[in-house]
């Protein structure tokens, strides 16, 4: 409890994860906007509609987790904290924790921004959540954010340096699950595999969110949107573990 | 008390600590001496369970680091000034030190206030100036009221106004009788402010002695002795001295033997001398001919 209250004081004490919440919650509810205004009959508006662009508040939440570890390796206030917690996985998981909970009530206040100003913008679209599909496509954005803080906590503990950790993040979540499926045949297969991908199809799956033919051809999953879930937490919480041993084991 | 066995480091290639063996003793200052890249921080660094030596140990007061319960409250350790987030003020600094250790932010307040920074607390570390900054970072260190504190090249960059506040407080934590170790690479620093001193160069150990001692030893007097008879002098002086040659003007230096001796043995052999003169080493000179073997890096010599 302590280091979670030390996480705590230590994250919120400097600007710039305010900079990333303001930003992510704009950015994502923004976009929300800007296409509730833009649907018509053609294109109506949804639900699914209005969470479509809850990755871009989820990339910027990956940054500002993967910072809450790489500014504590740039100015070595990491090494003052295994001074005062010589316990080093004790003190890496309280930070995990407190950065996955930020990241979850961020995807909550994304996630229901988008869907409250759609409502707002079109009063007459049908945007009653009373499905089970439609309840996971806006509250499991949550989820997914804690989840992918985790992941990215777990590759700014790996690499230490900012740059480094942020490149990797935003080309992987942004490039390459995407481009993989260029690759003939065998793409597509590796796609199904891959975390983010799955991160999607637990927020999307069964819905209707783009009518049929518009935006990339759906994946043939190997789990339920659950599964999915499931899958997306333990491949970030293995990344954790792993970098957990490592940073026990290398040198401050 | 701390006590190190047998530390030793390597990173790569390099050895930076070889077998390090010594003791720091409670309740009076002792100094951390060796040249650049000697290995003092890293020594530090392994006594504070940071870096895990190849070999050896340290002992905090019987215990290794990682098994301290609130390391603040035993150990307290200033190894880097600016090992502080440039965006938070020197107060939330020292208030997430303080809460990681169970330590009120009463605490906080009055080791502010014994530093000195209480009026700039809410301002940003970043925009601290060395000697600021080096403040907050014995703030830090005082927090859990530690009977051992470690102190990497404290007074490296401040002002003498500031060296001296540094120094007087050091002497003041071991009048207390506390555990204190100050590193430094200046043997004249670490003369005025240590009691003890502990000479490292290239990892290993050179000598653990009190400062006076290693003052006297290292400046022991030599006397230059100028004599026609010179050839005959030194035969004489052979037996009881140690005798060299100046590389300039082929005078005598005599180590071993005070002026007094000397002039007499002279008399009574029937030699003229044209001087005879006693020669102080200066405190640096001496350090570095002890260390020079093993200085790491030579300034290239011209
Ligand atoms: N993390 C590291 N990786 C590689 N080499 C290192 C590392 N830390 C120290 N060294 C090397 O170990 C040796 C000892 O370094 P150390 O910093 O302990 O010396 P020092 O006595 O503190 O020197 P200074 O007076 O310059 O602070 C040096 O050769 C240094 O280059
Ligand atoms: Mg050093």
């Amino acid at each position: 409890m302590t280091l979670l209250a030390v996480e705590r004081i230590k994250l919120f004490s400097t600007r710039s994860p305010w900079w990333c919440m303001a930003l992510a919650v704009t950015l994502t509810v923004g976009m929300a906007a800007l296409i509730a205004a833009n649907t018509n009959d053609e294109f109506p508006l949804s639900v699914g509609v209005s969470q479509s662009f809850s990755n871009f508040g989820m990339i910027v939440i990956m940054v500002m987790a993967a910072l809450a570890v790489t500014t504590e390796y740039r100015f070595g206030t990491i090494r003052a904290t295994f001074l005062a917690v010589p316990g080093r996985v004790q003190a890496l998981i309280a930070k995990t924790v407190v950065v996955a909970v930020l990241a979850g009530v961020i995807g909550e206040v994304v996630a229901f921004g988008s869907w409250g100003i759609s409502t707002l913008i079109k009063p007459n679209a049908d945007m009653a959540i009373n499905s089970s599909v439609e309840w996971r496509n806006v509250a499991g954005t949550g989820l997914v954010f804690a989840l992918s803080a985790v992941l990215a906590v777990a590759v700014g503990t790996l690499v230490r340096q900012t740059a480094g950790a942020v490149a990797i993040l935003l080309v992987y979540a942004l490039l390459v699950e995407s481009l993989i499926g260029l690759i003939p045949k065998i793409g597509v297969n590796i796609q199904e595999w891959m975390p983010f991908m799955h991160a999607n199809n637990f927020l999307t799956a069964d819905s209707a969110a783009l009518p049929e033919g518009a935006g990339p051809p759906r994946l043939d999953f190997p789990f339920g949107p659950w599964g999915s879930l499931a899958y997306f937490a333990a491949i970030s919480v293995g990344l954790l573990v792993v970098a957990l041993a490592v940073a026990k084991k290398r040198d401050a | 008390m701390i006590e190190a066995a047998g530390l030793t480091k390597h990173y790569g290639p390099t050895v930076a600590v070889d077998d390090l063996s010594f003791t720091v003793e409670a309740g009076r200052v002792t100094g951390f001496l060796g040249p650049n890249g000697a290995g003092k921080s890293t020594t530090m660094r392994m006594i504070l369970g940071l870096d895990t030596p190849n070999k050896g140990q340290a002992l905090i007061d019987g215990k290794r680091y990682s098994e301290l319960k609130r390391p603040l409250g035993t150990v307290g350790a200033l190894l880097d000034a600016k090992w502080v987030h440039p965006n938070r003020s020197a107060r939330s600094h020292l208030r997430w030190l303080a809460k990681s250790n169970h330590i009120s932010d009463k605490r906080v307040d009055e080791v502010l206030e014994m530093v000195g920074l209480t009026a700039v607390a809410k301002r940003n570390a970043g925009g601290f100036s060395l000697g600021m900054a080096q403040r907050l970072g014995i703030a830090g260190a005082l927090l859990g009221d530690p009977k051992v504190l470690l102190f990497d090249e404290p007074v490296n960059g401040l002002d003498p106004e500031g060296i001296v506040w540094i120094r007087q407080f050091m002497h003041r934590l071991a009048a207390d009788g506390r555990t204190v170790l100050v590193s430094s690479h200046l043997l004249s620093e670490m003369a005025q402010t240590a009691h003890e001193l502990i000479v490292i160069g290239k990892g290993k150990l050179i000598a653990q002695t009190s400062t006076e001692q290693f003052i006297k030893d290292a400046t022991e007097d030599n006397v230059r002795v100028r004599s026609p008879h010179a050839v005959k002098l030194r035969e004489l002086l052979a037996g009881s001295a140690t005798v060299t040659s100046d590389e300039v003007d082929g005078a005598l230096v005599v180590h071993g033997l005070d002026p007094a001796s000397i002039g007499d043995l002279a008399a009574a052999n029937g030699i003229v001398l044209h001087e005879l003169s006693p020669q102080r080493g200066s405190l640096e000179a001496a350090f570095m001919q002890l260390t020079k073997e093993s200085v790491e890096y030579h300034a290239a010599e011209s």
